[in-house]
C-alpha cells in the first residue's frame, strides 16, 4: 500500500515569508464560495501537490490555510484555490479582485496518495466545501483514465444552493460513465436531484469494496460517518484516506495550533490513512 | 419480464426472504407507475401502502410555513418508501411525490399486517427488516440535524 508523503515541500527557512501573488481570475462558485487563480508576481512557491495547502495572506487582515483545488498538471505556477467566505480573512480573500495582490506561503503538508488507486476503483467522497481539496484527484484520474478502473465521485451538500462546481459535476458524470452522484441535506421542490445525507450514496455506488481506494474530505463528523458507511460496505480502513482540517497557523509544525494528539496536521498531514488516525478522532478532548 | 417475486427479493430489504414468505409478501404486491409530479400519498392520509422503488426518484415532502414545500429525503431504485403502514395510527407523516417518472412495486400494508398476525414468524422477520430501514432513517436524520456543513468562522 502506498503511503502519503511526509516531507513538507518547503524547508522551514523562508517558509514564514509570504510571496506576492496576483489574482488573475476570480469565479463565483455559489453564494459564499469563490475560486481564485493566482500567479506569482516574481518568485513562485514550489509546485503544489494534490492535497497540499498554502497559507493565503490578505495583507493587514490575516492568513488562512486553503487547499489547492486546481488541475495541477495544467496549472503550472498558477495557484487555484476555492475559498468559502465565512470570516474576516476569507471574506477579505474573496473580496480580492483581478489585479489585487495576496501573500502566499507554502506549499505545506503531504499529498494524496493517488497512485494507491492505480488498477483499482477510485472513490472520492466530498461533503460541503470538502470537494475542492478532492478536485485535483478527479482531474488526475480524468487525465490518466486508463490507470484506474471505475472512478466514482460522491458529493453531499447542505442545500442545492450550497453545492460547488455544479456544471463541472455534470461534465464529470458524462466522462465517468455516470458514476457521479450528488445529494443535499434539504431542498425545495425545484430540486430534482437526491435529498439525504452523503452516506446514503455509498451502499449503491458502483465500486468494488474489496479493492477500491477511497478519498474523503468534509467536516470531521461527516468523515467519521462516511468512513463507517464505507467500512459497512466492505472497504478496509487501510484503503480509506481522509484530509484533516484544524486551526493551522505556521504551516511548518512549529506553533502547535494544529496538534491532534501526537501528530501535527500541518506537518504530518493533512492527509491520513484512516486506520492511522481513527483512534484519535474518537477522543473528545482532541 | 421479471416476476414480482424476483423484483421483491432483489431489493436489499427483502433479500434472503424464504420462498414461502416471499409468496406471502408478493401476494400483497402489485406493479404501479407514476408520472413526474404525481403524488403517491399525502400527509395525514391513511397509510395502507408502501413502495419499493424500481426506477426513478420519489421525494418525501412536508409543508413548512413561510418556506413552502421542503423535501426531507428522496428514495431511488431498490429503496423502500413508507413505514407508516407498520405502526398505528397508520397515517402518512409526509407527502410522497414522483420527482421523475417512477416505476415501483406497491404493497398493500393492511394485507401484509393481516398475514403477519396470522404468521408471527413472517411478522418478526418483516419487523426486523423494517427496523433496519427505520434505524438507517434515524441515523440519517441525526446526521442532517447536526447541520455539519453549517458556517464555521476563521
Amino acid at each position: 500500500m502506498a503511503t502519503a508523503t511526509t516531507e513538507p515541500a518547503r524547508a522551514v527557512r523562508g517558509a514564514m515569508t509570504p510571496l506576492p501573488y496576483r489574482v488573475v481570475r476570480k469565479r463565483r462558485e455559489n453564494h459564499d464560495n469563490w475560486t481564485l487563480e493566482l500567479e506569482p508576481v516574481d518568485e513562485a512557491i514550489e509546485p503544489i501537490g494534490p492535497g497540499q495547502f498554502t497559507m493565503l495572506y490578505a495583507f493587514g487582515v490575516g492568513e488562512v490555510p486553503i487547499s489547492t483545488s486546481g488541475d495541477l498538471e495544467r496549472d503550472g505556477t498558477t495557484l487555484v484555490h476555492t475559498i468559502r467566505a465565512v470570516g474576516a480573512v476569507t471574506n477579505a480573500l474573496c473580496a480580492a479582485g483581478a489585479g489585487d495582490i495576496l501573500g502566499v506561503r507554502g506549499p505545506f503538508g503531504n499529498t494524496w496518495p493517488v497512485d494507491a488507486a492505480c488498477g483499482r476503483d477510485l472513490v472520492v467522497v466530498g461533503g460541503g466545501v470538502g470537494l475542492p481539496p478532492l478536485r485535483p484527484i478527479v482531474y488526475h484520474a480524468l487525465r490518466h483514465r486508463a490507470d484506474f478502473e471505475r472512478v466514482v465521485v460522491l458529493y453531499g451538500g447542505r442545500t442545492p444552493d450550497d453545492l460547488l462546481f455544479r456544471r463541472e459535476l455534470d461534465r464529470w458524470r458524462g466522462r465517468l460513465d455516470g458514476n457521479v452522484d450528488v445529494t443535499v441535506d434539504a431542498a425545495g421542490r425545484d430540486w430534482t436531484g437526491k435529498v439525504g445525507v452523503v452516506t446514503k450514496l455509498i451502499p449503491q455506488a458502483a465500486f468494488d469494496p474489496e479493492t477500491a481506494v477511497c478519498y474523503v474530505v468534509g467536516p470531521e463528523i461527516m468523515m467519521r460517518f462516511t468512513a463507517r458507511a464505507l467500512i459497512d460496505r466492505g472497504v478496509t480502513p487501510d484503503r480509506i484516506w481522509i484530509s484533516m482540517e484544524r486551526t493551522m497557523r505556521c504551516g511548518v509544525g512549529l506553533c502547535g495550533h494544529c496538534q491532534l494528539g501526537p501528530t501535527l496536521i500541518c506537518r504530518d498531514g493533512p492527509v491520513y490513512r484512516l486506520d492511522e488516525l481513527a483512534p484519535l478522532l474518537e477522543v473528545p478532548e482532541l | 419480464m421479471r416476476t414480482l417475486d424476483a423484483l421483491i427479493v432483489e431489493s436489499p430489504v427483502f433479500r434472503g426472504l424464504k420462498q414461502d414468505q416471499l409468496d406471502l409478501v408478493a401476494g400483497c404486491a402489485s406493479n404501479v407507475t407514476f408520472d413526474a409530479g404525481e403524488r403517491l400519498f399525502g400527509e395525514g392520509d391513511p397509510a395502507d401502502t408502501f413502495y419499493l422503488v424500481r426506477h426513478g426518484i420519489v421525494a418525501v415532502d412536508t409543508y413548512v410555513p413561510n418556506r413552502g414545500q421542503l423535501t426531507i429525503e428522496t428514495a431511488g431504485p431498490g429503496e423502500i418508501v413508507g413505514w407508516s403502514w407498520l405502526v398505528p395510527p397508520y397515517r402518512w407523516h409526509f407527502t410522497g411525490r414522483a420527482v421523475e417518472a417512477v416505476r415501483a412495486v406497491q404493497f398493500d400494508g393492511a394485507c401484509l399486517r393481516r398475514k403477519c398476525e396470522e404468521d408471527p414468524l413472517l411478522g418478526y422477520d418483516l419487523l426486523t427488516r423494517f427496523a433496519q430501514v427505520l434505524v438507517s432513517r434515524l441515523e440519517a436524520t441525526h446526521f442532517q440535524l447536526m447541520d455539519v456543513y453549517g458556517d464555521r468562522h476563521d
